[in-house]
């Protein structure tokens, strides 16, 4: 025991540093829940997982939110909007592990089990693991879905119920991600069904090497990739849940890249020769929604002049310190179709009176912000947000209670409509302008809760049903700029910030760059020697 | 004692009981409804919403449930995580020798230093030194841990290099566990320089954990020592002519020794408890984190299971220190 208190006691050590010249260690923020993306929902569960080792038959272009081909080489749309064919990449090898060796590529096959099995509850996968596939769900697929047809060993057709444009890029998300029947039959043979999500095997350019739980994750590159071997010979996920210690490690030259750094420490990190930070703006938004069904927010007047006598730059310093934007369009600035000529109202308490006065409340009136208790990207303090909108607006005359509630009853109460206005925000899924507009701001969305502000506007609502039966990029684009313009002019939101997304890691990573998703991919990394 | 050790082992069944009621109790009483946590902005159709209460078991009699988790509890079911669906009672035994080992080592911390510095300053009542130890005490028992472990990677990690920042191990050892211990672990894999890697990684967590019980252990060793010394037998000892040393050590400590024992016993608790935030700030992948990571996933048989398993520690622990304590001094397992 002696020997031991001694040991404990040392003080001799130095600290390692990485071994091999290209092993990039990176310092996440969590655990993942699985390693089966389809099961879950987290990005820190599809950092360890989907991002890494699987592909899906679209990708998104590496850094940004357009579609590009992945495992299908390319695709056809029928007229109708109702039939997508698939023409699959050939030669496209799956991982081994300790238990299963495939002895066949990639083929049609594979992508049916994977749909299927979300889909469909009889199919022989389909409970494994608790069978909740919260984004296939989420997403509607099993409502989109008519059939998935296999043509040939390379060639799958989807059958749509409807028309839905934003079903490419859903393809694209990391629910979709392809994973290998034969493994999952060869598991199920063998007994050990369990296997199938605790060591999936995918096509990705790293593979699952070791998961010690809490501590570490181990992957290798994956030579056989069909785009190419990755750069990195090892990819390593040190476990580091608090943001001062990955800061810390990040100083010391235990890791090369971190995520989510504390806003405090942006300006050291910048000023530290060894540290590179990058930058870019998070696909998300953060808004204020007034509940367009309630007196006074049934008057456009109403929420122009409040729009009006928000100072929103001072709450991007007050709140954000640097890490947001002030937001114009319910889209973020790197979705695509983002309208930048549309104008935000000015920063004006006097105009804001005069139209209150107009509307016929020279006096003001009394309302309540609700504001949430959690802290999210796009908006790190609610609480303090709507204290300095509470200020702005009894500059204007319109007093406002401050309300809040547990996160989970917040959402609830705020879906079922009962606020005046409501702070909240939301993260894109798939890149696609639908998932925001029609989301957040649709006539379904109305009635089903998701469109907090409940404002279901004909000519709105029309511009973004059209652009969900057209494929045709150029076209949606234009109707989703013309909806943008329609959005500002009715204002049914306040619209408030971007959150800025921040990536320090040290000077020797070389080819990273920020996925707008929210994502780690590491496929393009390298290590300078 | 057979009669002692009985009187006290009845005791630990009302205790159990009300752990299990408390945990059970607590976290249902958090308001808002887990599904919705789960789901955040993007929400949850009430025909899913029922159909996912009914699989966490959630829409049924809350007592019902209460009863189910106890016959599941005492046949030795605590369930799966509704995250990872891992039986939690795999989960605890792949973590708990990371949280055993940091404890333990923290344990030897604290006596090292607490016990000797208690003791100089019981027989230097008054003196520099005396005043030194209740000091810095008192100042590493008001310390906030969370602050105290920043301060101590800052300096010793980042500025001085000296000791790594977080984990159990360099990334560049791969270590498979066979104990679960990484000290033993390091050793039985004869890796080169493992073992100082992973002593080295125990260094600060041990500090930070160890503070607390040491201040505690320092302070109780000096008023219990304070007290023996102003005893007739050591009056009688010290006119006998003996040395000092051994009226010190023999006659003293020894007898001063019964309620520190006690202590020790205790800080077991404040070991386990410490660990959530030691673990969380050194990326020590114990139970500790575990716990915090349930309570943010409300991952409610993860959360229930260990905290009932750390909570059956700490009885254990106590159970032994009375029972040991039984054994020292026959006037407690005799009182009535």
């Amino acid at each position: 025991m002696k020997t031991f208190a001694l040991t404990c006691l040392a003080t001799t050590v130095l600290g390692a540093g990485i071994a091999n010249a290209q092993t990039l260690v990176y310092c996440s923020e969590g655990s993942p829940e699985g390693f089966n993306a389809s099961l879950y929902t987290a990005g820190t569960t599809f950092d360890a997982s989907s991002k890494n080792m699987f592909n899906r038959l679209v990708e998104f272009e590496y850094g940004s939110t357009n579609i590009v081909p992945g495992l299908a080489e390319s695709w056809d749309v029928s007229d109708d909007g109702l039939t997508y064919t698939f023409n699959l990449r050939q030669g496209v090898q799956f991982h081994s592990t300790d238990t299963f060796t495939p002895t066949r590529d990639f083929n049609a096959d594979d992508v049916i089990h994977s749909f299927e099995r979300q889909w469909l509850d009889d199919n022989p996968f389909h409970d494994l693991s608790g069978g909740n596939y919260e984004y296939f769900e989420g997403m509607g697929m099993g409502d989109l879905l008519a059939d998935i047809e296999r043509v040939d060993d390379y060639t799958v057709r989807f059958h749509l119920n409807y028309p839905e444009a934003p079903f490419i890029a859903n393809l694209g998300m990391d629910f979709a991600s392809i994973m290998s029947l034969e493994h999952a039959e060869a598991m199920m043979e063998a007994g050990t069904p369990d296997e199938i999500d605790l060591r999936p095997v995918g096509t990705g350019p790293f593979q699952l090497v070791d998961y010690q739980i809490d501590a570490i994750i181990r992957y290798a590159g994956f030579d056989d990739y069909w785009a190419g071997a990755p750069a990195l010979e090892q990819l390593i996920f040190s476990i580091t849940p608090d943001a001062s210690v990955r800061y810390a490690k990040l100083q010391a030259g235990e890791c090369h890249i971190m995520p989510y750094p504390n806003p405090a420490d942006i300006a050291d990190m910048q000023a530290n020769p060894d540290i590179t930070v990058m930058e870019q703006e998070g696909l998300n938004v953060g808004y204020l929604g007034f509940n367009t069904e309630r007196e006074p927010f049934t008057d456009v007047r109403v929420r122009q002049a409040l729009n009006m006598a928000v100072n929103k730059q001072a709450i991007i310093e007050a709140i954000f310190q640097g890490a947001g934007t002030a937001a114009t369009n319910p889209l973020p600035p790197t979705i695509w179709s983002y309208n930048p000529d549309v104008e935000d109202y000015p920063y004006d308490p006097e105009a804001a009176r005069a139209l209150l006065a107009e509307a016929g409340f020279p006096d003001g009136f009394s309302t309540n912000i609700w504001a949430m208790p959690v802290q999210r990207p796009y908006n790190p303090n609610a609480r303090r947000m709507a204290e300095i909108i509470q200020a702005d607006w009894a500059a204007v005359g319109v007093e406002a209670e401050i309300v809040t509630y547990e996160w989970g009853e917040y959402l609830n109460r705020s879906k079922n409509g009962e606020h005046d206005t409501v702070l909240l925000g939301w993260t894109g899924d798939n890149g696609d302008p639908d998932n925001f507009l029609y989301v957040l701001l649709g006539c379904d969305a109305a009635v089903d809760g998701t469109n907090r502000a409940r404002w279901c506007f004909e000519p709105f609502n029309d511009l973004l049903l059209e652009a969900k039966r057209t494929t045709n990029v150029a076209e949606r684009t234009a109707l989703y700029e013309e909806a943008q313009v329609i959005f500002k002019e009715e204002a049914p939101w306040v619209t408030i910030a971007h959150s800025v997304v921040f990536k320090p890691m040290r000077n020797e990573v070389q080819g990273y760059r920020i996925d707008p998703f929210g994502g780690h991919i590491f496929y393009e990394v390298s290590l300078a020697e | 004692m057979l009669r002692f050790a009985l009187t006290r082992l009845t005791l630990v069944i009302p205790t159990f009981i009300g752990i299990t009621l408390l945990t059970f109790a607590l976290i249902r009483l958090v308001p808002g409804d887990p599904i919705e946590v789960m789901a955040g902005e993007r929400g949850v159709n009430p025909e899913r919403h029922a159909q996912l209460r009914a699989e966490l078991g959630l829409d049924r009699p809350i007592l019902e449930q209460y009863w189910d988790y106890i016959r599941d509890v005492l046949s030795g079911d605590l369930g799966a995580s509704v995250v990872t669906k891992t039986p939690v009672i795999e989960e605890f035994a792949a973590l708990f020798p990371a949280t055993l080992e940091l404890a333990i080592c923290a344990m030897i911390f604290a006596l090292a230093i607490g016990l000797p510095a208690g003791i100089i300053a019981g027989v230097r009542r008054g003196s520099i030194f005396d005043h030194s130890v209740m000091g810095l005490s008192l100042t590493g028992y008001s310390m906030p841990i969370f602050w105290w472990a920043i301060l101590l990677i800052l300096l010793f990690s980042v500025t001085l290099g000296l000791t790594p920042v977080s984990g159990r191990i360099s990334v560049i050892y791969w270590i498979e566990p066979v104990t679960g211990f990484m000290l033993i672990d390091t050793l039985l894999s004869g890796e080169d320089g493992a073992f100082r890697s992973a002593v080295s990684h125990l260094i600060l967590p041990a500090i930070v954990l160890g503070t607390i019980p040491l201040a505690v252990i320092a302070r109780m060793t000096r008023s219990a020592m304070l007290e023996v010394l102003g005893e007739d037998y050591i009056r009688t000892a010290r006119a006998k002519g003996l040395a000092p040393l051994r009226v010190i050590g023999l006659h003293g400590l020894r007898n001063a020794l019964i309620p520190v024992i006690t202590v020790i016993g205790l800080q077991v608790g404040v070991l386990l408890t410490g660990a959530i935030l030691t673990e969380t700030v050194f990326s020590w992948p114990g139970v500790g984190k575990w716990i915090l990571e349930s309570i943010h996933r409300r991952d409610y048989p993860t959360l229930q299971g260990g905290l009932l398993l750390i909570a059956s520690m700490v009885i254990l622990v106590n159970l032994t220190v009375d029972l040991l304590y039984g054994v020292i001094n026959p006037r407690i397992r005799h009182g009535r």
